[in-house]
């Protein structure tokens, strides 16, 4: 756990709230421009950027030395790829009817 | 009271009040608390991730029937949920880090402050179902989601009201069941607030602070993704 550091870790803590609410603006505007097939891919890699600035510096897994610990979030991001890649993988290769 | 062990362990070392019996450590008991919770946060996403799986097929499919309806959904009271919520994971980081650091007053007008900020989600969350209980559109019997535009698709060109009522079932799923998870926080949040009130809380032991603050935060990033994909599918003009 990273609670040992000297440095006082709250000019991180408001720097990745900000950032965060960057990251909200940005997809609210970004939705408003037409990108064609990005648009999806923009807004879910704006997303993807907030999860990881929450799950990194607020739930502390920058840092986090357990390796059981790491385990267990990778295998969770591997099984919820899975499920998502093996689904679409099915569905995306259909001719419609 | 440490002292007041007379065991043949006494002689090891006093040890804070919190540490269970089974546990070695301060360490090892605050590390299997944080692992514990962090596979209940697996089995948390593998459940939103099954309805974001089902989403996605059925976006795919209806895109333009979904953008539809999507866009019937106001996006301004979605987007200042999303930074409500925001603000609130700072509000649970900066309770820690009272806590950490002995701030007896900080800590528990930060929580008292994430709470507000639930609540102001949620209340925003109401007023987001008033309108679509009021424009009939909620799956069911009453459901109408007639000669509305697909956006970006030629004049007269309306979305399908069945595979609309789709979407609208899933965002009212999905919504809800994060709406429900708020609130379950905000059952946990008022726990913490009480214990933190009556001094449970020390720099040396503040673990269900930590816990909680983790429920909260994933909490978070189900909205974060929430957003993009329930409201604003097709946006541009």
């Amino acid at each position: 756990m990273s609670d040992h550091t000297k440095s006082s870790p709250l000019k991180m803590y408001f720097s990745v709230w900000g950032a965060l609410l960057l990251g909200t603006y940005l997809t609210y505007e970004a939705a408003k421009v037409d990108l064609g097939v990005f648009n999806a891919a923009v807004a879910l890699a704006i997303a993807t950027t907030k999860a990881l600035l929450v799950a990194l510096f607020f739930m502390h897994l920058k840092g986090a030395s357990e390796k059981l610990l790491k385990l267990v979030v990778f295998s969770t991001i591997f099984f919820l790829m899975l499920l998502l890649a093996l689904s679409m993988a099915d569905y995306g290769t259909r001719t419609r009817l | 009271m440490p002292d007041s062990q007379t065991s043949t362990m006494a002689a090891t070392h006093a040890h804070n009040p919190a540490l269970l019996h089974h546990f070695a450590t301060e360490e090892q008991q605050r590390d299997s608390a944080n692992l514990g919770m962090w596979i209940f946060l697996a089995t948390e996403v593998m459940f939103f991730g099954g309805l974001f799986c089902a989403y996605l097929i059925y976006r795919r499919l209806y895109f333009g029937d979904f953008a539809a309806a999507s866009k019937s959904i106001d996006a301004a009271l979605g987007g200042t949920n999303t930074a409500v919520l925001i603000c609130s994971s700072l509000t649970v980081v900066l309770a820690i880090w009272a806590a950490q650091t002995a701030r007896r007053t900080l800590l528990i007008s930060m929580l008292v402050l994430t709470m507000l900020f639930g609540c102001v989600f949620l209340g925003i969350k109401a007023k987001e179902y008033k309108d679509k209980f009021d424009e009939h559109h909620v799956p069911g019997a009453t459901f109408s989601f007639e000669h509305e535009q697909v956006p970006n698709a030629p004049e007269g060109v309306y979305a399908n009201p069945r595979h609309a009522q789709i979407f609208f079932a899933l965002y009212f799923i999905m919504t809800g069941l994060h709406a429900l998870h708020m609130i379950v926080g905000l059952g946990i949040f008022s726990w913490l607030l009480w214990m933190s009130w009556k001094g449970r809380f020390t720099p040396e032991y503040h673990t269900p602070l930590e816990i909680g603050g983790l429920y909260w935060h994933f909490v978070d990033i189900v909205w974060i993704y929430l957003f993009p994909l329930l409201y604003l599918i097709d946006r541009h003009a």
